[in-house]
């Protein structure tokens, strides 16, 4: 292979990692506030895709405009799934709350397929970011450099969030410990409803970001980047976020670099994804980059 | 007043028993014909179940009875799942106990379904999968479509002789039995006829990324790519493959033959080929303009492949009721498999050797946004 090759491949696994670590941020956050693994989280990602499609094909919005109402509508939608979900098994045992997700998970999806129906739909994308650069042999895609960008953004907006506002430091606090919070006169479940909200849009984000770059949008695209974007969350250290960012792009970059090198096991690359899982778990639980560091 | 309450609730209660016994024995005489069909309502494939099902439901519109009897359709969903699709067969058989199956609209799931009914001696006939094995070694299942083996010669002669392809790059979903299928039978009658495929690289159904695919092709310069897989993943490649500056012609198959691949691809897959079953231009049969003209006026749609086959299937199927004169397996299974020069939606039809149609292809272009007719190909 190549140099000018190699660099190209390099680039499609960043362009790809840069998503996965996308959705992952929202992912680890959740987790690593309230210790709940969203399973329903690519499902949300699914549902914004859909609030962004029917804002520009049917209510014929500005492109822009029904990105912001689909975030806006899918942060409302996470708090309106903790209200209904999560809330009522809050003091529960928390593999409770894992299976309520995993409920809501199913949920979502076939409510999906019921009210948009099965067949895929064509995500629109905006002209300007559908332009090819060249550079020394390598094609970069604009979408190569949009998504790393909004990710490097929403990474620092996060920051901010959590360590600049009261809220974030009300949420670290929640993330140190419950219960001390709530005698200290804190409103845990206004906190906790504005971690979904927030998880939520992150969801939104990057499934507006995954539909544009691959435009084709059903009821159950959201199952593989949300099974990818936890295992990018596990590599990273479940609950560390800038460690999601991290498990994300290697994830992608390993799994182009594998059909790259290997093209013959490239119908396995899914597979490679949970061989990855399996053996972060079994010799590195706590993720590359080491875990809870919100608060 | 008490006895009075009394006594009418007996007697409704008893009016009920007495219904109840009596109502299998009233309506004995025209008992409707119960006609089961599974189909990939949802999921990665769900296009085809949905067009199949449309084409399906138009021709029951057209012609809803058979020996002097209603035709009952009984649908079950198998979301493009195998499992789903073993599941929705032995409903329909145990369950809804029908007298003959329509189903399924891709390969590997009909051949999930095709064992039960296989089992359980009920005619079971497939509108769209065309991979050979879907039929080999058994008695009770059909198709109206031609097979692969066919399809991959006549896509390899339309890339060596009409496109003046060389070298080949092909990628396939190998979780498919269809694509894995198709692209062999590809390769073994490209190679014969003198070309070479340099390259085959593999993908998953619903995969969305194949940028690190694309990306080793142009090194083996080659001149044409054959996409042998379904509408989803052939849009988004074909789109990833402009992207990434590669611009050489496409050429799918059969299960390209979707609006979603003109709607998802969008400009990317302008001057896309693609091997069809079916095309509006290319339709003699006095059935194809009756059934174009009757879908029109019921559904504001044009008629596509899907359409066409799904009604295929039922009428085929209902033709092989009506001449059997029975609804037992056998003496339908007798029937389709006699099955000669019948004129279909799709074309005339002969049910050859293993259950298999023996019938042309089209092969159509993408252009101006739509599939439009460039030839047919007859079987040899």
């Amino acid at each position: 292979m190549d140099l000018p090759l190699f660099l190209q491949q390099l680039l499609n696994g960043i362009s790809l990692g840069s998503l996965y670590a996308l959705i992952a941020i929202g992912y680890t956050m959740v987790y690593g506030i309230i210790r709940l693994i969203n399973f329903a989280h690519g499902d949300i990602l699914m549902v914004s895709t859909y609030f962004a499609y029917f804002g520009i094909s049917v209510y014929a919005l500005p492109w822009w405009l029904s990105v912001v109402v689909a975030i806006l509508l899918t942060a409302l939608l996470g708090i309106l799934i903790d209200l209904g979900a999560y809330r009522p098994v809050r003091h529960a045992p928390r593999i409770s709350a894992l299976i309520t997700a995993i409920g809501v998970s199913f949920l979502l999806e076939n409510l999906g397929l019921v009210v948009f129906g099965g067949r895929p739909r064509a995500f629109y994308r905006p002209d300007f970011l559908n332009k090819t650069y060249e550079l020394v042999g390598v094609h970069i895609f604009s979408l190569s450099i949009w998504v790393p960008v909004v990710t490097a953004l929403l990474l620092a907006l996060v920051f901010l969030l959590l360590y600049r506002t009261r809220v974030g430091a009300a949420m670290r606090a929640v993330a140190k410990d419950m219960e001390m919070v709530q005698l200290m006169g804190i409103d845990v479940n206004r906190v906790i409803s504005l971690t979904f909200a927030v998880g939520s849009a992150l969801a939104a984000a990057g499934g507006i970001m995954w539909a544009m770059k691959y435009p084709q949008i059903n009821p159950l695209m959201g199952i593989i980047p949300g099974l990818k974007a936890f295992v990018a969350a596990v590599i990273g250290g479940i609950g560390n976020i800038h460690g999601a960012v991290l498990g994300g792009l290697l994830l992608g970059i390993t799994e182009i670099l594998l059909v790259a090198f290997l093209p013959s096991l490239a119908g396995y690359r899914d597979a490679f994804a949970f061989i990855l899982l399996i053996l972060i778990l079994l010799f590195k639980p706590t993720g590359l980059a080491g875990k809870d560091t919100i608060g | 007043m008490q006895q009075k309450a009394i006594y009418l609730v007996a007697v409704s209660v008893l009016s009920c028993i007495y219904l109840l016994f009596c109502l299998p024995f009233l309506s004995l005489a025209g008992e409707p014909i119960r006609i089961g069909v599974y189909l990939p309502m949802t999921g990665p494939v769900a296009a085809f179940g949905q067009m199949e099902w449309a084409g399906i439901q138009a021709a029951h519109q057209m012609h809803p009875t058979v020996l002097g009897r209603q035709v009952e359709l009984v649908l079950v969903d198998e979301k493009s799942d195998r499992i789903e699709a073993a599941n929705a067969v032995s409903r329909l058989l145990r369950k809804e106990k029908v007298k003959a199956i329509i189903g399924s609209a891709t390969s590997s799931n009909t051949m999930a379904g095709a064992a039960l009914s296989e089992k359980a001696k009920i005619p079971m006939v497939s509108p769209t999968a065309t991979l050979p094995l879907v039929t080999q070694n058994k008695k009770y299942v059909f198709r109206v479509c031609f097979i692969d083996s066919f399809q991959g010669e006549a896509a390899a002669m339309f890339a060596y002789r009409n496109l003046k392809a060389r070298r080949v790059a092909v990628i396939v979903d190998r979780a498919q039995d269809y694509c894995v299928g198709l692209a062999s039978y590809f390769k073994k009658a490209f190679t014969r006829l003198g070309g070479k495929v340099v390259s085959i690289t593999y993908c998953q159904t619903g995969d969305q990324d194949f940028s690190a695919q694309l990306t080793s092709i142009p090194a083996s310069q080659s001149g044409l790519l054959y996409l042998p897989n379904y509408y989803a993943e052939d849009a988004l490649i074909a789109r990833q493959a402009q992207e990434l500056g590669l611009n050489i012609p496409i050429l799918s198959a059969d299960g390209a033959q979707a609006p979603e691949l003109i709607k998802i691809g969008g400009k990317a897959v302008e001057g896309l080929y693609l091997l069809a079953h079916f095309a509006p231009e290319g339709a003699a049969t006095p059935l194809a303009k009756e059934f174009m003209k009757f879908f029109k006026k019921t559904r504001h749609e044009e008629t596509s492949g899907f359409h066409a086959l799904g009604a295929d299937a039922y009428f085929v199927l209902l033709d092989a009721i009506k001449r059997a004169g029975r609804t037992d397996g056998d003496a339908i299974r007798t029937a389709l498999a006699s099955t000669r020069g019948f004129g279909g939606v799709s074309g005339v039809i002969k049910i050859g050797p293993d259950g298999n149609a023996v019938k042309s292809a089209v092969i159509l272009q993408v252009s101006g946004g739509q599939f439009r007719y460039l030839t047919m190909v007859k079987p040899w």
